[in-house]
């Protein structure tokens, strides 16, 4: 793989365990109570996005899938409606990553925000026909917020494919 | 490198195609929606997730935990002061209240039995702390730290010092969820504490409350306190519950318009008091002819 399809660069390949591993953290992290008016992203639905559109063979709708249902019961809300929008972004996330990695960076974050857009949408569609309360506007900050995350992120979730090949002591970087 | 989303050579295993696992997955989404949504079958399934996931919920809470108890060691002494000499003053208030309680509890006693009437049941409470409001943005639900082991159930009434907070929809080994009078789908059976006028009051999101179904005429003022009429055979009667705010008496519409505010501190975090479960004597049974018993009696039994 390479960091955008347009790089020259080529990256040592994903490993399960850390792909994995970032997955819960970020579960983890949304399990910070921050109370009802939290604008922080959803975090689990933008590390699934990014190994979705970097990983579609690894990560896809089966994994969305689970990960919707522990936010479901994480959440106290209805059972469904995470796994639902969950499973949805994968889709569009898995069939759109050959095109958004030829993008830079930048430009992928105007990619991803649509799908991060999509699934509050969702949500709030399935809430909303279920008798529930609309949370207002301002809950949806949390999907620009992580289009803005889009670039330190994919350098982070990326750094441990940046390493060399073969570890050189002699070497300066 | 091969293209997602077209179709394989048959040499690659991949599994079934993209579009075919998300009509298989978005309808097992939609199972588990109509499931939870409308039959409420999934309990004991959500009770066995929440479980495995408590220990990384409780470690998520730590730092906001600290941070909060930080917070409450740097209160100023001066908080501290003005605090108790509030206290002190609100206790001096409830002071008479209090005083005369035990005997006016004896004389009440002592009446009840006079006018045969049942006792009324002294309901015991459990103390509980709201640790943090859910984070589900389309309902009004704050988790508390006693759950079905410390004998909370679903359906008690939670209190606090001002009114009626809510009632406890979920309850977990640990931890149990308690559903806001303000959510949407919330509604308790009140009376009017000035006319006596029984209504229902139903949460109408964003923390306010509505008095539904009153006619456009009915004795209610702003300023009205409301109080659980304990019909419902759940909540204790008497206890506080709202205050009408505003009220929209136009015609055009059947019902009057009667926006409430909670008198708990809904919105807030802090102690509560989870009310143990009310047992109502059952309805008497109906006949047709009972000469031998006075209907007087029979209705004051029923009032209670």
């Amino acid at each position: 793989m390479q960091p955008t399809h347009s790089s020259r660069r080529i990256l040592l390949p994903a490993r399960t365990w850390f792909i994995f591993l970032t997955l819960v953290l970020a579960l983890f992290v949304n399990l910070v109570p921050l109370g009802r008016f939290a604008i922080f992203p959803d975090w689990v639905a933008l590390v699934l996005t990014f190994w979705c559109i970097r990983e579609p063979l690894k990560v896809s709708m089966g994994a969305a899938f689970v990960l919707g249902l522990l936010m479901d019961v994480a959440d106290a809300s209805v059972m469904g409606q995470h796994a639902f929008a969950y499973v949805l972004l994968a889709f569009a996330a898995g069939g759109l990553s050959r095109r958004i990695l030829w993008f830079p960076l930048g430009q992928q974050a105007l990619h991803v925000l649509p799908l991060l857009l999509g699934a509050q949408i969702v949500m709030v569609a399935i809430r909303l026909a279920a008798g529930g309360e609309f949370p207002g506007v301002l809950w949806f900050t949390g999907s620009f917020l992580g289009a803005v995350l889009w670039h330190p992120l994919t350098y982070l979730l990326l750094l441990p494919q940046y390493q060399p090949v073969e570890r050189d002591h002699n070497r300066p970087i | 490198m091969s293209v997602v989303g077209h179709s394989p050579p048959p040499f690659f295993k991949r599994g079934p195609a993209p579009l075919a696992r998300l009509l298989f997955f978005v309808s097992l989404s939609i199972v588990l929606l109509v499931a939870d949504l409308r039959f409420h079958t999934l309990e004991w399934a959500r009770l066995g997730a929440a479980t495995v996931l408590w220990p990384l919920q409780r470690f998520a809470y730590l730092p906001v935990d600290a941070g909060m108890d930080l917070g409450d060691y740097l209160a100023s002494q001066r908080a501290l002061k003005n605090e108790n000499e509030s206290l002190r003053k609100q206790q001096l208030a409830t002071a008479n209240l209090l005083l005369r309680q035990e005997h006016l509890d004896q004389e009440n006693r002592r009446l009840r039995a006079l006018l045969d009437m049942k006792e009324r049941q002294p309901s015991e409470g459990r103390i509980a702390e709201i640790i943090y409001a859910a984070r589900d943005p389309f309902t009004r639900r704050v988790i508390v730290d006693k759950g079905t082991q410390a004998g909370v159930e679903a359906g008690q009434a939670v209190i606090d010092e001002l009114g009626v907070l809510g009632q406890v929809s979920r309850t977990f080994p640990l931890t149990s969820e308690v559903t806001l009078l303000t959510d949407k789908e919330q509604a308790i059976p009140v009376e009017v504490q000035r006319s006596g006028l029984r209504a229902v009051l139903a949460g109408a999101g964003a923390g306010a409350m509505e008095l539904r179904f009153l006619a456009t005429n009915a004795d209610v003022q702003p300023g009205d306190v409301l109080v659980t009429s304990g019909l419902d055979a759940l909540y204790l009667p008497g206890l506080p519950v709202a205050k009408v705010i505003k009220i929209d008496r136009d015609n055009s519409f059947s019902f009057a318009r009667i926006a409430c505010e909670p008198l708990a501190g809904v919105e807030r975090h802090g102690q509560v008091l989870i009310l143990g479960r009310r047992t109502v004597p059952p309805l008497p049974v109906e006949t047709t002819a009972t000469p031998d018993k006075p209907a007087k009696g029979r209705k004051v039994k029923r009032k209670h």
